[in-house]
């Protein structure tokens, strides 16, 4: 026979007509506890608490023994010690909302509701957005795993390629399990795992010339997390005629940059470099290599600016390019500002459809 | 202990911190500027955890009060 405290969650206040009690349990784990409450509040508390089919105790009622979940501990078999402090806290997911979150939405995203530039209207507006990653590799993994932690309501993913060996340095979306999956699919699980709430839209396609805009102009946001320049050029054009706004990244060897472009508020990619480099000039990170861990920050660094611009807090990298470079250990910044003369966003724009492009080969405008 | 006219008020015995903030917090920016919030806690840490953190978002914090052994009374005012 042990005494024991007992507090419950005022959820279950109209069946116990008490937040708390002490109670003599005539044996030693928390199952005779249960046993001796329900004895003492009668059957009502009892179907509260209970699992009808298994007999045990609901699945979403939580019981901490002195501060400790007793899945963690023994379970039911968890033995009480005189004197020990128990909670009954029901996990209420979906169903009762609290302003407009669950408890398990409150529980999940409680470390960034704290900040002050979030809050739960931050959080509902993360819950009501939408972003596109464009590619599933070495930038999109950790942008893409930052971004479906933190709750954005829909993420789009596309990428054709299939998971290769040589991508498991530094993709981190994926596995050795995953190889020759495509990609996307790979993404899917991993993401979902991370974060059930969110709505993951994938496209096992190229982006291309004949989708971009069609793709494009379903998004609140895109991350170019794509690792060539014909891509590049093709997600700012699309962007900057359907004026969506996008995080540009790119990496190499133990260098990355990035960029936020705001279409109509600031400069885009083609006012940084108008045309790409001719094929061969700038080698490609399979030719060049890259340190796993750049596209990481980088990554990381444009899954910031995607949520700080869907709660619309703090400074935009709008008009300036962030350099990292690993080996020296150095950010530097540069201004960059909008050219009148730029093919996509100048005075008078010489891009007016996509078609006038020429992707495939070096990005050229054609008149 | 002063009466204030307490436009919300939640009771969240049996939330612990930080949870008891995060709920404080949401349902303040529920309110107007000048509404005043009440929140009923029965975990101690809350009494200055609560508090402080509000305060520290800009809004007044009016009273915390014993109400019962292990129950208090936060009165807080948004800004």
């Amino acid at each position: 026979m042990v005494k024991v405290n007992v507090k419950f969650s005022v959820m279950f206040k109209d069946a116990t007509g008490t937040t708390a009690t002490t109670i003599d349990v005539s044996g030693e784990t928390v199952k005779d506890l249960i046993d001796a409450l329900i004895k003492q509040f009668g059957p009502k508390f009892g179907e509260r608490i209970l699992d009808e089919k298994t007999g045990g105790v609901r699945r979403f009622i939580n019981i901490f023994v002195n501060g400790k979940d007793i899945r963690n501990l023994q379970g039911s078999d968890t033995k009480l010690e005189e004197g020990a402090d128990v909670r009954l806290i029901p996990a209420v997911a979906g169903g009762k909302e609290f302003f407009g979150l669950t408890q398990d939405q409150i529980v999940r995203y409680s470390r960034q509701i704290i900040l002050r530039e979030v809050g739960g209207k931050g959080q509902k507006k993360l819950m009501r957005s939408s972003v596109l990653i464009v590619g599933a590799g070495g930038l999109g993994s950790p942008a893409s795993l930052y971004l479906t932690a933190a709750g954005i309501g829909k993420i789009g993913i596309i990428d054709s390629d299939r998971v290769d060996l040589s991508n498991l340095q530094r993709q981190i979306l994926h596995t050795n399990d995953d190889i020759d999956r495509p990609k996307i699919e790979s993404a899917k699980e991993k993401l979902q795992k991370i974060n059930p709430e969110v709505k993951i839209i994938t496209h096992n396609e190229r982006f291309a010339v004949e989708n971009a805009l069609d793709i494009v102009g379903d998004w609140d946001f895109v991350l170019d997390g794509s690792d060539n320049f014909p891509t590049k050029f093709l997600i700012n054009d699309a962007c900057v005629l359907k004026r969506v706004p996008f995080s540009h990244g790119g990496v190499l060897r133990f260098v990355g940059m990035t960029t936020t472009i705001l279409p109509g508020k600031g400069p885009c990619y083609r006012c940084l470099t108008p045309e790409a480099p001719p094929t061969g000039m700038i080698p490609t990170c399979q030719e060049a290599g890259v340190l796993g861990a750049v596209p990481g920050v980088i990554g990381a660094i444009q899954a910031t600016e995607t949520i700080k611009y869907l709660i619309g807090s703090g400074e935009l990298l709008v008009g300036r390019t962030l350099f990292f470079d690993a080996l020296e250990m150095r950010f530097e910044e540069f201004e960059l500002k909008r050219s009148p003369n730029c093919p996509a966003c100048g005075d008078r724009p010489l891009i007016k459809d996509l078609s006038q492009v020429d992707y495939g080969h070096v990005c050229e405008v054609r008149f | 202990m002063a009466e204030y006219k307490v436009d919300r008020k939640i009771d969240i015995r049996g939330e612990v911190c930080p949870y008891t903030f995060v709920k404080s917090k949401l349902a303040i920016e529920d309110l107007k500027s000048g509404q005043i919030l009440e929140v009923i806690v029965d975990h101690a840490p809350a009494t200055e955890n609560v508090p402080r953190s509000l305060g520290s978002e800009g809004h007044k914090v009016l009273e915390v009060v014993k109400i019962d052994e292990h129950e208090w009374r936060i009165v807080i005012q948004k800004a």
